[in-house]
């Protein structure tokens, strides 16, 4: 059996789905099958991201039904073999299908997939239960905020109670000059608050939003930025690999790299 | 633009927002996880005023009364600066060595 992740955060807008989209590529590249899961009913993004949108044909919600069967719903990735996508539908809303339904699909995909990753919808409602309810394991995003590390945390409670006990924390959006500046919450903080383990710190990166703009997920670019390498990481350490956590400075972007991007921009 | 860059090489001192957001963060969980109304912590606190005031006299100036995370597990930070112990305090815990008699 794979093992069910949901990617969750609470609050909306902290990288939820650009992570989804990208750990589960970065997984794939690893060797591992990866089924990644749109839980977001009516608010469906995760096809976008991966530039799988024009190829959606049925969603969750046709299997959930019984109009099709799961494998005609799974959407493969041909830049990524090993990667399929279950779409959610976009036209019904998130009370079209209940937590027991969803339980039932994880576990057909973990039959034959070794990860399944559930996007889970910001909120604590329905889609917040639908989503979580097949899961075994849980990855917390969130970004060096007030408002979203307090969601964070008011997930994890709730978590808690629906008998998920592994969850791993990824704090998202860092900006290490600010942080230095002592103008911004920095990982160490974030960790003492919440007390939950630390498995990824992902830096604020221009390159998400071009990656998203191409549907083109950041890891698969030749020469991976800050956040995909950050990505990458978290990929390894799911796989039980010890990685070690970079320094503040070194999460960013190099000089060379400053230097490469400001003359690609500038003078060619 | 100048002043940013300054900024980030004379790092301004532990009174940064950042310090200022894990504070309140620490403050606003606590009552989040306890799920105390503002009610029954403001009875709790004049109960325990009450109890303490019994012994000694409080100064009201600098008291202080919340909670706090420290980790996973959350406490009561109460902190109540004594002015002065009463003397009837040393009678009532120790009857055999009251000076006068009521």
């Amino acid at each position: 059996m794979g093992r069910v992740i949901v990617i969750t955060s609470g609050k909306g807008g902290v990288g939820k789905t650009t992570l989804t989209a990208n750990l589960g590529t970065a997984l794939a590249r690893l060797g591992r099958s990866v089924a990644v899961v749109d839980a977001d009913f009516g608010l469906r993004n995760l096809d976008l991201l991966l530039g799988l949108e024009n190829r959606v044909v049925y969603t969750a919600l046709e299997v959930i039904a019984g109009e099709c069967r799961l494998e005609q719903a799974l959407v493969k990735d041909k830049r990524t073999p090993n990667l399929s996508l279950l779409p959610a539908a976009q036209t019904r809303n998130k009370t079209a299908v209940n937590p027991e339904q969803m339980r039932q699909l994880m576990e057909k995909l973990a039959g034959s997939y070794d990860y399944v990753l559930i996007d889970c919808p910001a909120g604590i409602e329905q889609g917040f239960r639908n989503a979580i309810a097949g899961a075994t394991e849980a990855l917390l995003v969130t970004t060096p905020e007030v408002a979203a590390v307090r969601d964070a945390d008011r997930v994890v409670g709730l978590l808690e109670a629906a008998g998920i006990s592994s969850i791993q924390l990824i704090v998202n959006r860092l900006r290490p000059d600010m942080v230095t500046a002592g103008q911004m919450m920095a990982v160490e903080d974030v960790v003492e608050v919440l007390a939950i383990p630390l498995v990824g710190m992902i830096p604020e990166d221009r390159e998400v939003i071009v990656s998203t703009n191409k549907g083109e997920p950041m890891v698969l670019a030749a020469r991976p930025s800050p956040a995909a390498q950050a990505i990458q990481r978290i990929a390894r350490r799911l796989e039980g690999e010890v990685v070690e956590f970079p320094k503040l400075a070194g999460l960013g972007e190099s000089f060379w790299e400053k230097a490469r991007r400001f003359l690609s921009q500038k003078v060619f | 633009m100048l002043l940013e860059f300054l900024d980030q090489l004379f790092p301004r001192s532990p009174g940064g927002s950042r310090e200022q957001a894990k504070q309140r963060l620490k403050f606003i969980l606590a009552h989040d996880r306890a799920n105390l109304s503002p009610a029954a912590l403001e009875s709790m606190r004049l109960e325990i005023l009450g109890v303490v005031s019994r012994y000694v006299e409080l100064d009201s100036e600098g008291m202080q009364f919340h909670l706090t995370v420290e980790g996973s597990t959350t406490a009561l930070i109460a902190n109540l600066p004594i002015r002065r112990v009463k003397p009837l305090a040393a009678a009532e815990l120790d009857p055999s060595a009251k000076g006068q008699p009521d």
